[in-house]
């Protein structure tokens, strides 16, 4: 351990050296890093799908769609538009300021640390990365240890990539990132649990450190199905894409439980079990198609989860487990009791609880009464249900008819409210993320108010008063004499 | 005892006579009513919030002399200070937020991309839930009511404690908002330590602190126990660098001045805390100040209406102990008069007072103004920047290239060039500071914005369905999935509507 403690103070000390002398801050080096991160991922393309896949057992192109493909994307993004980003933003002052000018500035916070998750190990250690370059900050990443490969991939390669007196990469557990919080950061960037977030924010307490915080928390969709029985077929699949085809479930905007009214429960699973063979064949387990779960921990969670026996009585597909292959079956449960642990806690994996209601206009009621989750999902056509979805619910985002799909349109800002998180990124968020946005007044020294000064009197006073209204006419009239 | 130490005795025991104890169940309660009555939906419309901001501007029209009093009491200001700086911002404050509220709360359209086509998208602007604003002693009706706007507007149920160092301010605040504002969003809690830490122990939705950092730290760690997110309005030592080619007596050190001694007597969180400028220019620097001083307080500024007070015996003990530092007090060049029983300083100029002490370390906030000279202008990047970011950093010059540098190299919460403070009133620019100086900004909409959550929402049709998007997995659907990610339009096109 002191050997960490020493790398981590040369490492901070050598960030807060180069910050200072500039060179993060030149929009020319900010490219450079970017174009630099595109390269890696097109170079080791298949190294990466390699470590996901010992990680997490992600298909090459799951690997590729959630991770790859969506890092480069952002990176290009944020090339193409860094110049248009850095550009200071005007301000209008009141007329009784003229001449003076108001701007707003963006700049670096300085020195910036990003603790990244395991389910999505490439991107969601990169993708805040590119925000904190873009925005010119000196940035340490310490990848999740629960994802080994992934971590040591990055450690390895990202020094060959880019500046590395200015970007590092640790390598560690808890015991590392207690090390890595004792310091002073500028900016702490962190996905992960709510749990460990409250951790984070604490450590960032004692020295001042703004957070963002990207949680989770139980995404609900709701299926009004009255309103899109046309498009049911689509709807399932989609709803399924979202459970089981990205990381097994494991992902923060994973759709969690779905709520349905009560007569259409079983037309549903109905669906959802051949949508489910589509997806991975008669033996999901050896579809090669199916995340696995990360750890023996984690699917040790899951079968607790399971296990209980009145969840085990609401399961109507599913259910098997293999311990050693560490896979979880898609699984299917109807109505498992809302005090279970599995309704309490986020998922976070391959387990869908469908929750019947009499009428589909209860699911707000239940939505409120659960912490704010990072997404709703909810599908229907009824305007008046999505008025009430949007005004009387509170999530991170809410998508209609479709799901995780917000997380790749880069025009939203991506981020949770509540429980599941503070702050938020991607596209221009990302730039301000990591951004102090200083505010910048320039006077004039040619021309100067008399009534700003002391000694006070009624004359000052009045047109002060006069003044702060923006009642220019009477201000005139004043100082001609004309009023008293 | 002093007069003025009877009459704060008598107002303390007076306040706790009538004055229920507020405990923990209390805190909790008053959370739990508040949560309720958000849920119920009593802040969220337009008319709601228009009627609670007219009342507001109801109490800056009606009861401006009960709070010039109110402001004499607890701090000496005089009058043009709490009618400019407190009760008229405050108008227009209000103003401002009722003439541009439709405009704030509207849904902000948002771009979306091929990859999520054919969407629609929006950002929704909503309320945060039950927000705890804590204010400060300086300014107590602006950094109370200021805040309250902000949260008002953005739709919340808001509770305010304001400081208790400045108690006849807290109480009348406490009055004025029961008596105008609807009881049922908006609370006052008055008290110290107990009471505030008792709010602390509570879940809100947001938390809104304006003072010092120490507390700050504390006020933070206690959201962090409930992921509440919190802006911070801190300090620090705000300097003030000093060009030789600017228009010296007439315009920058009257500015000075009216920064420094105008705004509470020094005790404010912008205030122009420290001067930088060289060897040669000082004594030019100084010469000014004097007489500017002495045009503005008169010769004997002990006796002079013109200044607040310094707030207590607490602040004036700690301001004394800077003045009579060993290495400090032989370098007072102006001013250094003391009267503790009437909490007066006057105003105080020193000359090359040594960095490490103690007038050098922390923030002043109070009527003392230490110049530090320099062999050479372009030192002072080497002093500001290793030292805290403060909340503010001021420059006068008219170089262009010494003005670029400062303005891309001094980190503070806001920088001004050429004047100092005014910068608080402009509800255009944030006002927030950055570091040890405080996170989030507010003042106009970026008051209303820090009381909001964004929600992104989006709108999906049912047209059209890619099956790259779905398992089974394939290296033709990955061959798709890269010709997507590399945006070739045609290409792109095809797979996106299942022609590929």
């Amino acid at each position: 351990m002191e050997a960490m403690k020493e790398t981590v103070d040369q490492s901070l000390r050598e960030m807060r050296e180069t910050f200072a002398s500039g060179r993060t801050r030149s929009v020319k080096w900010r490219k450079t890093q970017l174009e630099a991160i595109i390269e890696m991922v097109k170079d080791n393309e298949d190294k990466m799908c390699e470590v996901l896949f010992q990680d997490l057992g992600k298909h090459s192109t799951e690997a590729f769609r959630d991770e790859l493909g969506f890092v480069m994307r952002s990176a290009t993004t944020a090339l193409s538009s860094l110049d248009k980003w850095v550009v200071p933003r005007k301000s209008n002052l009141p007329l009784l300021f003229y001449p003076a000018t108001g701007k707003v500035i963006s700049e670096p916070y300085g020195t910036v640390l990003v603790l990244s998750s395991w389910n999505f190990p490439i991107s969601l250690s990169l993708d805040p990365m590119i925000g904190a370059i873009s925005a010119g900050n000196t940035v340490l990443l310490k990848a999740s240890e629960l994802s080994p490969n992934a971590s040591a991939f990055l450690a390895k390669t990202i020094p060959s990539y880019l500046d590395t007196k200015a970007i590092k990469v640790i390598e560690g557990g808890p015991d590392v990132a207690t090390i890595l919080l004792q310091h002073q950061w500028d900016k702490i960037f962190f996905t992960g649990s709510p749990r460990i977030g409250k951790i984070i924010m604490a450590a960032a307490a004692e020295h001042l450190t703004p957070v963002t915080l990207e949680l989770g928390g139980k995404c609900p969709t709701i299926i009004d199905h009255h309103s899109v029985s046309k498009d049911m077929k689509s709807i399932v699949k989609r709803i399924s894409g979202g459970k089981w085809g990205s990381c097994s479930g494991q992902a923060c905007i994973s759709v969690d439980y779905v709520l349905v009214e009560q007569s259409f429960a079983s037309s549903l699973i109905e669906m959802l079990k051949p949508v489910i063979k589509s997806f991975f064949g008669e033996n999901p387990k050896e579809s090669g198609c199916l995340a696995r779960i990360v750890t023996k921990k984690h699917f040790q969670r899951l079968s607790r989860l399971l296990n209980d026996p009145r969840v085990q009585a609401s399961i109507v597909y599913g259910g098997s487990m293999d311990e050693e292959k560490l896979y979880v079956e898609p699984t299917i449960l109807l109505n498992p009791p809302l005090d279970s642990e599995i309704m309490n806690e986020e998922i976070f994996g391959p387990i869908l609880p469908i929750i019947t209601l009499r009428d589909i206009q209860e699911s707000i009621g239940f939505i409120k009464s659960k912490p704010k989750p990072l997404a709703i999902y909810a599908f229907t056509k009824d305007d008046k249900l999505k008025t009430r979805i949007l005004s009387e619910t509170s999530s991170g985002s809410v998508t209609f008819n479709d799901v995780m799909i917000q997380y790749m349109c880069d025009a939203l800002p991506f981020g949770g409210v509540g429980e599941s998180g503070t702050g938020r990124y991607h596209g221009k968020y990302s730039f301000e993320c990591f951004s102090h946005e200083k505010a910048i007044m320039e006077g004039s020294l040619a021309m100067d108010l008399e009534a700003r000064y002391p000694p006070w009197n009624t004359f000052k006073l009045t047109f002060i008063r006069l003044a702060f209204r923006e009642a220019y006419f009477k201000l005139v009239l004043l100082m001609l004499g004309l009023k008293k | 005892m002093s007069k003025l130490e009877e009459a704060f005795i008598s107002v303390i025991v007076d306040r706790s006579a009538m004055a229920k104890i507020f405990q923990m169940a209390d805190a909790s309660n008053l959370v739990t009513e508040l949560r309720r009555n958000f849920d119920a939906g009593v802040t969220r419309g337009y008319e709601w919030r228009v009627t609670q901001l007219k009342k507001l501007l109801v109490i800056c029209d009606k009861h401006e002399p009960e709070i010039v009093s109110a402001l004499h009491d607890d701090l000496g200001k005089p009058e043009l200070e709490s009618s400019v700086y407190e009760v008229a911002l405050l108008r227009n404050s209000i103003k401002l937020a009722l003439k541009q509220l439709k405009d704030w709360m509207a849904p902000h359209k948002a771009k979306t991309s091929l990859t999520t086509f054919p969407a629609s998208a929006k950002i929704v602007s909503e309320p945060l839930g039950v927000v705890l604003v804590i204010s400060a002693w300086n300014f107590p009706f602006m950094l109370s009511i200021d805040p309250v706007i902000g949260a008002i507007s953005a739709g919340n149920v808001v509770v305010l404690k304001p400081s208790e160092l400045a108690p006849a301010s807290s109480s009348l605040l406490a009055k004025l908002l029961k008596q105008y504002l609807d009881p049922s969003a908006v609370r006052v809690v008055e008290g110290a330590v107990t009471e505030t830490t008792l709010l602390l122990e509570q879940k809100w939705d947001k938390i809104f602190y304006t003072g010092n950092s120490r507390i700050g730290r504390i006020i933070m760690t206690a959201a962090a126990k409930h992921l509440t997110p919190v802006s911070l309005e801190l300090g620090g030592k705000s300097p003030v660098v000093i060009d030789s080619d600017t228009n010296l007596k007439v315009i920058t050190v009257r500015r000075i001045i009216s920064g420094k001694w105008g705004c509470n007597n020094g005790q404010a969180c912008i205030s122009p805390d420290y001067i930088l400028t060289t060897k040669e220019y000082a004594p030019k620097v100084i010469d000014a100040l004097k007489k500017e001083l002495e045009a503005f307080y008169g010769n004997n500024p002990m006796g002079s209406k013109d200044t607040s007070r310094i707030v207590n015996l607490n602040h004036f003990d700690r301001l004394s102990k800077m003045l009579e530092e060993k290495e400090v007090s032989n370098k007072i060049v102006y001013g250094g008069q003391k009267n503790r029983e009437n909490l007066k300083i006057s105003p105080t100029v020193l000359l090359d007072v040594p960095l490490d002490s103690l007038i050098m370390s922390e923030e002043i906030f109070g009527p003392l103004l230490p110049i530090v000279t320099l062999n050479n202008l372009e030192e002072c990047f080497g002093v500001i920047n290793s030292r805290p970011k403060p909340l503010a950093a001021y420059l006068f010059t008219k170089n262009h290239k010494l003005k670029k540098k400062f303005t891309k190299t001094v980190s503070a919460g806001g920088i001004v060039v050429n004047d100092t403070a005014v910068h608080f009133t402009l509800p255009t620019l944030p006002f927030g500071g950055v570091g040890e100086s405080g996170i989030g900004s507010y003042h106009g909409k970026f008051s209303f914005d820090a009381f909001s959550h964004k929600k992104s929402v989006l709108f999906k049709s049912f047209l059209g369905d890619s099956a790259i998007r779905y398992p089974p997995y394939s290296r033709r659907k990955l061959g798709l999935l890269k010709t997507l990610v590399n945006s070739n339009l045609v290409d792109t096109f095809k797979v996106l509507l299942g022609l590929s």
